[in-house]
């Protein structure tokens, strides 16, 4: 998710620069001067909040043509026919090139000034943005200058690495077009005020800014900020309005808390292999259950008397090709209907990393489910069927292979392998392979996900190419990884181990001992045995008296784990899936209004005030309503085109206001990722994602 | 309803005797009465009564009072309608002027006076009265976890029972849970459908949800029902329709509505076309953005160039307080008659209501397109409060 990316997009563009420091230290580090000084300061935050919400606009570009088109029917006239024509393959040629780096109306200007030659126009916007695109390569070549401090420490060395070199990269002020959301306009004076008022005058902080700061310094500030941070909670003066404060007993924590969460972190996970969840998309019948169960019987994690079993019983029920997916698809509705209805879990461990797979549902009316899968992963498999018509079905509208790709981006999954499964069935067809490579590379790149995807062949039945190198015929023309490397090639994100502690809840369970169990995601933060908890919305206060990670029982759970907590002093009735467990000090926002900047997919009719949708964050799904479009913005630059439209079409993008039936939990994109990404969904169909950008 | 009697003259000032026969009847009449009228029903009052020697008993007494409407109360579940207000008739037990609540009630007759009966109002009266109207339809909308059983009437939609239930995951190697929590559900959605479905009344029991949900339902249902011999369901089995709808929650009622093998079943109710029309406004929409415009000043606008072709309205609005504000509204339905436009009036209740009245309640496809229209801002409806 989100947190993880800027591990890998680091080196994969220049997009990402400075992704990491909004979450690198806590906003208001930059704001312990008094506000006259503060002026004549370098502000970093608000570089990044611009820079980081780059990413976003461009998340979904699902039909480039239409929007294209819509554009550009006014200024149609102005052209000729041919000249139209030269001027709009010249504009895709130089998209290809550059991306959406630079905005439309300028790449045209450009064209128009050099008479329509792509090599003369391209010059000129590459010359003009030329400061921009060169920090690309220079960033990624002092990445790979600095030494990496041991992949152990996982979760440090990205803010290392990363973070000087930024400093000295971005010119501030010097970029050309802000794109995304306005947000550091006006959510930034907010936050500003509550931390003049806050106690914290100099943090050690205060000088965070320099550059020169050396990387040793800047671990050792860290942690102590990782202390403090969590003893003086920003949160606790966030603008919570009319939230009752829950009842806790102050005395009860507060040393607790100054317990350096990162050395804990060190401590415990210090010396185990990295955790990974990798969620498995696809649509229906592409073979995603039997690829993970034949995955699973490869790496030895199924008795073969098992396998043997269902491979029995299957066999009596007619539906022999199943064996496999009964591994995950464990419901008896499950195995009769052949199909997976909810997320399968299932563990492995390779050489370095130990992996957890989710095996999310391809069938359309499941998509919920599938969601709630994908948001506890971090890098995602995405099975093609490679079938005659198959793939075609699963890929031309209808399919769920868009729709699934669309979905992973808006959650934040940048990290993608393709796996072209049943390559079996096209007798191992290299024409087959490339003409799927093709047309998925097209559609993945206009989604946002860069180059970085592999593309696996490979075949879930027969075990091909899964763990071993693969035999004839495909190993006449394919040299490349195995299914098992590319997951092991996969990097693991950054876990945000100092945040607030943040639960989603994704299931409600008895367990076996007294009181009940919650399993879900940590997003944020850690959680120790003990721990006195807050269940928001409801507000109701809770004791952790069980921690369990794989039915293994420990006393820490941290960011990025799976985990079962068993709660006591609470009942059962007051905590529902998709509440939020988080610190009675640091409580979640609760709201039933809030704003969100959103991206609109190709939607049949367009989105309107009144519109009733569902909403899916984390693992919470809630019937809400569009209250309001404030404004409609221009898709790359951000720019507003419109106040207060009257209609959203298909593919633009938009602020919005939307208010939920009942209280949910919020939060904003810039202070948590994982908890301010919401998805729009109305009668089946995604219409929109977007993050909140502000909460009433 | 049954008409008992209607004397209107020719300027529109007169009375209308109304019985209500059933709930949706109720609902009518909450939309006929607007405040300042004059409503006399048989009521219960208590009365204090001083006897000679200074000791007051006070007894409860049946008579049939006349009250200016002042505050109007209608209750969905229990389905009556509640007129607060000051009597206007003196009788033996209550002084002018002193304050009492009506109860409208099924089977109970009323006669409402106006000063002005307007087209809205008199041709409501005429549809309550039209017997053939009536199409009662449950509906039952669930996903794993959440049901919600609804009864549909031509006016109204109104949600009988919702089940909210968590039901755990399947976990590794424990399906158990799973597998009861979902009996467990369904045990829910079936004592819910026995106690609010009257099978005598309705006429088909829509049962919808994404996947796999309903179907297992009614096996499940049928299975119970032979075990237990539950002669109601077992007779009623034909009722049972089968729906895809994309979630378990209220407003995929709209999807159902609009699903063909529903529509066949229940053709002419008024929800069903509703959730047409506004279809057809979304589509319009889309695709010819200035033939289809929202809000009361655009409308006003497209109707001064006699535009409009298909006016939807939300039966709020005839409702609201302000009677001048009414009086426009049926002015543009009135006018938009007139010129042959078609009207057609949103029943508030119902799940596409819901959302015209979130378009500010008044919407309108045209005849020709007005790009005129479409640059102006929208003025009144976007005097939201910024906070």
């Amino acid at each position: 998710m989100s947190r993880h990316r800027d591990v890998r997009c680091m080196n994969y563009s220049e997009e990402y620069e400075g992704y990491d420091d909004v979450y690198g230290h806590s906003v208001e580090d930059d704001y312990c001067v008094s506000p006259s000084a503060e002026q004549f300061l370098f502000d970093r935050s608000k570089q990044q909040n611009i820079a980081s919400f780059i990413t976003e606009p461009d998340i979904i570009e699902d039909n480039e043509d239409n929007e294209e088109l819509s554009m550009s029917f006014n200024e149609k006239d102005a052209f000729t026919d041919i000249e139209w024509a030269k001027l709009m393959s010249c504009m895709e040629s130089i998209k290809n090139v550059i991306g959406d780096t630079v905005p439309e109306s300028e790449i045209k200007k450009k064209i128009i000034q050099s008479k329509f030659d792509v090599k003369i126009a391209l010059d000129l916007i590459l010359k003009e943005s030329s400061p921009k695109t060169a920090t690309g390569p220079s960033m990624v070549n002092k990445d790979n200058l600095e030494p990496h401090p041991g992949k152990k420490l996982s979760s440090k060395s990205p803010f290392q690495v990363t973070t000087p070199s930024n400093v000295k990269i971005i010119p501030a002020g010097k970029r050309p077009v802000i794109k995304g959301f306005n947000v550091s306009g006006t959510e930034n004076t907010d936050v500003l005020n509550s931390r003049i008022e806050s106690p914290r005058s100099q943090s050690p902080y205060s000088d965070y800014n320099s550059p020169e700061i050396k990387r040793k310094e800047n671990i050792i500030t860290r942690e102590k900020k990782a202390g403090s941070s969590n003893a003086n909670s920003p949160r606790c003066q966030s603008p919570i309005s009319g939230h009752e404060t829950p009842d806790f007993d102050p005395k009860l924590k507060l040393n607790e808390e100054k317990v350096d969460v990162m050395k804990i972190y060190k401590d415990k996970r210090g010396d185990s292999k990295e955790q990974l969840h990798l969620v498995v998309v696809g649509h229906v019948d592409a073979g995603k259950s039997t690829l993970l169960g034949r995955l699973l019987c490869e790496l030895g994690q199924v008795p073969s008397r098992l396998i043997h079993k269902y491979q029995q019983e299957s066999k009596k029920i007619g539906k022999q090709s199943f064996a496999y997916a009964w591994v995950l698809d464990e419901t008896g509705e499950e195995r009769e209907r052949g199909i997976t209805m909810d997320v399968g879990h299932s563990k492995f461990e390779t050489e370095t990393k130990s992996i957890t797979l989710l095996d999310a549902p391809g069938h359309k009316d499941f998509i919920p489910n599938m969601i709630t899968g994908a948001t506890q992963a971090d890098v995602a498999l995405l099975v093609v069927d490679a079938t005659r018509g198959e793939f075609e079905t699963g890929f031309d509208s209808g399919g769920q292979t868009r729709e699934h790709a669309l979905l992973l981006r808006s959650l934040g999954i940048s990290q993608l392998a393709v796996i072209v499964n049943k390559l079996d069935t096209v007798d191992w067809s290299k024409e087959r392979f490339d003409e799927i490579v093709n047309k998925m590379s097209v559609f993945l790149k206009q989604a946002g996900f860069k180059d970085n995807v592999t593309f696996v062949p490979c075949s879930g039945l027969s075990g091909e190419n899964i763990l071993t190198k693969p035999k004839e015929p495909l190993s006449n023309w394919y040299t490349g990884p195995t299914l098992v490397s590319v997951i092991e090639n996969f990097k693991c994100p950054e876990r945000h181990i100092n945040k607030p502690f943040r639960f989603s809840i994704n299931d409600i369970f008895k367990g076996t001992g007294s009181g009940f169990c919650v399993s879900g995601h940590v997003e944020t933060g850690m959680v120790s045995l003990g721990d006195k908890v807050l269940v928001l919305p409801r507000n109701e206060t809770a004791v952790i008296k069980g921690l369990q990670i794989d039915e293994v029982s420990t006393t820490n759970a941290f960011a990025g784990d799976h985990v079962s907590l068993t709660l006591s002093g609470i009942d059962q009735q007051n905590v529902g899936i998709g509440d939020i467990i988080c610190n009675p000090q640091n409580p979640v926002p609760v709201t039933t209004r809030f704003q969100a900047h959103v991206v609109v997919f190709a939607v049949k009719i367009p989105i309107m005030k009144g519109l009733s949708v569902i909403i899916h964050q984390h693992s919470l799904v809630q019937p809400a309503v569009i209250t309001k479009l404030v404004a409609q913005l221009h898709r790359h630059t951000g720019e507003m085109i419109k106040k207060k439209p009257r209609c959203l079409p298909k593919n633009s993008s938009a602020i919005i206001e939307i208010t939920t039936q009942n209280p949910v939990c919020m939060e904003l994109y810039k202070d948590i990722k994982e908890l301010g990404r919401i998805m729009l969904r109305v009668e089946g169909t995604t219409i929109a994602a977007g993050l909140i950008t502000k909460i009433k | 309803m049954k008409l008992v009697f209607k004397n209107v003259d020719k300027d529109g000032k007169g009375s209308v005797a109304l019985v209500p026969e059933n709930t949706e009847d109720i609902w009518h009449a909450y939309n006929l009465i607007s405040e300042g009228d004059f409503v006399s029903c048989s009521t219960i009052r208590k009365v204090q009564m001083e006897s000679a020697t200074g000791s007051s008993n006070s007894y409860r007494v049946r008579t049939t009072l006349t009250i200016c409407v002042e505050g109007i109360d209608f209750d969905t579940q229990a389905c009556v309608l509640r007129l607060k207000g000051r009597n206007v008739e003196e009788n033996k037990y209550v002084k002018m002027g002193a304050y009492h609540t009506l109860d409208v009630e099924q089977t109970r007759k009323f006669t409402i006076t106006k000063a002005k009966w307007d087209s809205i109002s008199l041709e409501r009266v005429d549809t309550a009265c039209d017997p053939t109207q009536n199409a009662d339809v449950a509906a039952v909308v669930m996903q794993e976890g959440i049901a919600h059983i609804c009864l549909i009437t031509s006016n109204m939609t109104i949600v009988r029972a919702k089940i909210d239930q968590v039901i755990p995951r399947k976990r590794k190697g424990n399906v158990s849970q799973h597998e009861k929590g979902l009996t467990r559900f369904y045990d829910n959605i079936m004592q819910g459908i026995l106690r609010h479905i009257n099978f005598d009344i309705v006429k088909c029991i829509i049962l919808a949800s994404p996947g796999f949900v309903k179907d297992q339902f009614m096996d499940y249902m049928i299975q119970q029902a032979i075990k237990s011999d539950n002669k109601i369901i077992l007779d009623n089995k034909g009722k049972f329709l089968l729906v895809h709808s994309s979630s378990g929650f209220k407003h995929s009622l709209k999807e159902i509505l609009a699903e063909p093998a529903v529509t066949s079943r229940i053709s002419d109710t008024k929800a069903s076309g509703e959730v047409k029309a506004l279809e057809t406004f979304y589509s319009i929409l889309q695709t010819d953005p200035s033939r289809a415009f929202y809000g009361k000043k655009h409308i006003q606008k497209a109707n001064e160039s006699q535009a409009i072709e298909i006016l939807l309205i939300s039966d709020k609005l005839f409702r609201c307080q302000d009677i001048n504000a009414r009086k426009e509204y049926v002015e543009l339905v009135e006018s938009v008659r007139d010129y042959g436009g078609d009207i057609k009036i949103f029943s508030s209740l119902h799940v596409s209501g819901e959302q015209l009245e979130q378009l500010t309640g008044i919407a309108a496809i045209l005849r020709f397109p007005i790009p005129e229209l479409e640059d102006e801002s929208n003025g009144e409806s976007d005097s939201d409060e910024d906070n």
